[in-house]
């Protein structure tokens, strides 16, 4: 097995977090991100440690400001120079933090590919998105021009673009904002990555496309095995597509589950507390409201020894804000269900029964 | 209840008979055209009092534009808005005035839609000032208190600037502003959909609240389907300038009868993973056409699973069907029709994990 095991799982039967076969193609352990400041180091990301498993889609969750997108992008090394990233991120056992500019750009290509929410800005407006495609092709995987030209109307049509011939000769603006992100997710898709890192992908796209664009996205991971980190706040589409999720609260990783453990059981008050702001037939308060979380994301900055969820929490304690709760793994017979809170959640079931919270925002 | 859906093919100016007043909102085969591109093309429809009605449908589709008009942000290219019986369409800006106590409009990005140099007290208080009224420099201010205090904020933050203020709270004064002059209809444009999932919750939380407590009429423009499940008495669907259907919430979530309501609402994800897998699915090909150039016929006949000949070159009327309106050629007139749901694939690809799936 590459890299260690999180926590106590990797003991024998523990179980372990993911599918439980193979390897994981991305390790990532302690993952940590500051940024230097006039005003001293701001920490963005702490702490994180989460697989990835071939073919599966694992979902990183959280509001803004949670550090989900800096996570992503510090996975290959695409922050800014003023980030300070520290701890590990191993791909198929190549250790990526630190490695030099030359390496990770060869990375970026070949093993990890990113889409993004506006695929507008990632395209460039001048070219043809043939071109933009050969480029890749040619760059990353030595084509010539011949074999890339043809590889890319194969990509325009593996990703389910009409008559794609004609279309690889079209500028971006003469796709709609579905068909763009199609040919983005073409373009990650042409050197074959192991890891696609989707950031928001379907944030800017209606409801109709969006639903097509998650069917495509599925799809590739079984079809190529190529490993999915979806980042999202929508938890609609992680219901859908999600294996697996994380989910991110200030900076931390609060709790890590399978899909369906993560909503029927959700350990950590600031998950059931995402899952009760959702407005949802039959996933009302008691009093048929939605749930609120009150306050506000604490800013970033270092609060080793606390809960970071502790001042909004309803179940919070002199404890959560003297020590910081580890993220705990929780062992079923199946699957691994990790937390970090001294006072989990019940079941569901019990949810409604929380006390409404007092809907006055703290100024 | 279902009054609220009006009558169709005549004119909705008759009297709601229940309540003997007129309706807070009417809107009469409003067109709003920009040079070539349809954005309204013929809509009416009705809000009675103290009814919530979604305005739901997809990007390029009109609702936004809907809301503008209402409010005469835009001047519509033709077509009636009646303000509690009152024609405003017709009115000049100066004998409009009046009648812009009885409709306000919230916006999207309360980040973009407050001025940064004002406190938060002159910005709610702004439309008391404008729109004249007897009230003295210190009535105003004690109505711009109560106001905050009615959303959710304490009196003290009128001395505050926007920039001090998280989202939430911003959008909270923007609502504070929207109903400082008591208005009967509020027009509510994706006003949730800048904001994180917690503050979104406690904002729709506040707009059930008001309207409740407040019982003005709301015309609540978004692209959230689940927010309107939440919120909504009535739903009126939208697609490339037109109404395609219209109902109460339960007719047209239960049951929707026009295939594009169908598609629309089996696509949006349901926070949910064993139902979202399990239930079935319609994929729509193809984007929204361009409002440019749409469809002869009906306009979603180019995306629509069960179209047939008549579709692409008759323009269904919307047309009243079981208690709700609908334009389809396919929707008989006992409500009966196809359901391209079941043309969907019946869950996705989606295999459980197989048992035993963690250990070794």
């Amino acid at each position: 097995m590459t890299g260690t095991q999180l926590g106590a799982a990797g003991a024998g039967t523990d179980g372990v977090d993911g599918p439980g076969r193979g390897t994981p193609v991305l390790t990532v352990r302690d993952l940590s991100v500051g940024f230097t400041t006039e005003d001293g180091t701001v920490s963005a990301v702490d702490a994180v440690s989460f697989d990835v498993w071939p073919g599966e889609v694992l979902a990183v969750v959280g509001e803004s400001g949670c550090g989900k997108s800096v996570t992503a992008m510090s996975l290959s090394g695409l922050l800014p120079r003023a980030a300070r990233v520290t701890g590990s991120v191993l791909l198929e056992g190549t250790e990526l933090v630190g490695a030099g500019d030359r390496r990770l750009r060869r990375i970026r290509g070949d093993d990890i590919a990113y889409i993004f929410q506006e695929p507008m800005t990632s395209l460039n407006p001048v070219f043809t998105v043939g071109r933009q495609i050969i480029e890749v092709l040619r760059l990353h995987q030595g084509m010539s021009r011949r074999q890339a030209a043809d590889r890319a109307v194969e990509l325009l049509t593996l990703v389910g673009i009409p008559s794609p011939a004609r279309r690889v000769g079209e500028y971006p603006h003469q796709l709609s904002g579905g068909m763009r992100q199609r040919v983005m997710i073409a373009m990650a898709l042409a050197c074959d990555p192991k890891v696609l890192v989707a950031d928001e992908p379907t944030t800017a796209l209606d409801v109709t496309v969006q639903a097509a664009i998650l069917d495509l996205l599925r799809d590739l991971g079984r079809r190529l095995g190529t490993a999915i980190v979806l980042i999202t706040h929508d938890l609609g589409v992680v219901a859908d597509i999600a294996d697996r999720v994380v989910v991110m609260y200030a900076g931390r990783v609060v709790e890590t589950a399978p899909t369906e453990d993560l909503f029927d059981t959700p350990r950590h008050h600031y998950t059931t507390g995402l899952l009760g702001a959702v407005p949802t037939a039959g996933r009302r308060a008691s009093n048929g409201r939605l749930q609120e979380i009150p306050g506000l994301v604490p800013v970033l900055s270092e609060q080793p020894d606390a809960c970071t969820f502790a001042d909004r929490c309803p179940a919070a304690s002199d404890r959560c804000r003297a020590s910081r709760p580890p993220l705990a793994p929780e062992t079923t017979d199946r699957t691994v269900h990790r937390f970090a809170c001294w006072h989990p959640a019940g079941h569901r079931a019990d949810l409604a029964a929380e006390p409404p919270v007092d809907h006055q925002e703290r100024p | 209840m279902s009054t609220a859906t009006g009558t169709p093919g005549t004119g909705t100016a008759s009297v709601d008979p229940g309540a003997g007043e007129p309706p807070a909102l009417e809107v009469e085969d409003l067109v709003m055209h920009f040079g070539s591109v349809r954005a309204v093309d013929g809509i009416s429809m009705r809000i009675d009092r103290g009814r919530v009605m979604a305005l739901v449908g997809e990007s390029g589709s009109g609702k936004s534009t809907v809301g503008r008009c209402i409010v005469r942000l835009l001047e519509p290219t033709s077509g009636t808005v009646r303000l509690a019986g009152t024609d405003v369409t017709s009115l000049s800006r100066r004998r409009l005035r009046p009648h812009r106590r009885d409709v306000s409009i919230v916006f999207q990005d309360p980040a973009s839609s407050l001025d940064p140099r004002l406190t938060v007290g002159d910005i709610v208080g702004e439309p008391l000032r404008l729109l004249g009224g007897d009230r003295s420099r210190g009535a105003r201010a004690r109505r711009v208190g109560d106001v905050l205090e009615q959303v959710g904020l304490r009196r003290q933050v009128a001395e505050r600037y926007p920039h001090e203020m998280s989202g939430g709270q911003r959008q909270r004064v923007s609502i504070a502003r929207a109903l400082v002059s008591s208005p009967r209809l509020l027009i509510a444009d994706e006003p949730t959909s800048a904001l994180d999932v917690s503050v979104q919750a406690s904002v729709l939380n506040l707009l059930a609240d008001l309207q409740r407590d407040l019982g003005f009429a709301c015309l609540f423009i978004t692209h959230d389907l689940s927010a309107v499940e939440y919120l909504a008495d009535d739903v009126a669907v939208m697609y490339l300038g037109q109404l395609v259907e219209q109902g109460t919430r339960a007719q047209v979530f239960d049951s929707p009868r026009m295939p594009y309501t169908q598609a629309l609402l089996s696509a949006a994800p349901l926070a949910d993973p064993r139902e979202q897998r399990s239930r079935r699915r319609v994929l729509l090909t193809g984007d929204i056409p361009s409002p440019v150039d749409p469809p002869a016929g009906c306009r979603f006949h180019t995306r629509c699973p069960v179209a047939v000949e008549r579709c692409r070159s008759e323009v269904p009327a919307l047309r009243l069907v079981a208690g709700r309106r609908v334009a389809c050629h396919l929707v008989a007139d006992d409500g009966t029709g196809p359901d391209v749901r079941l043309l969907g694939t019946e869950g996705p690809p989606h295999p459980a994990p197989p048992a035993g799936a963690g250990r070794p």
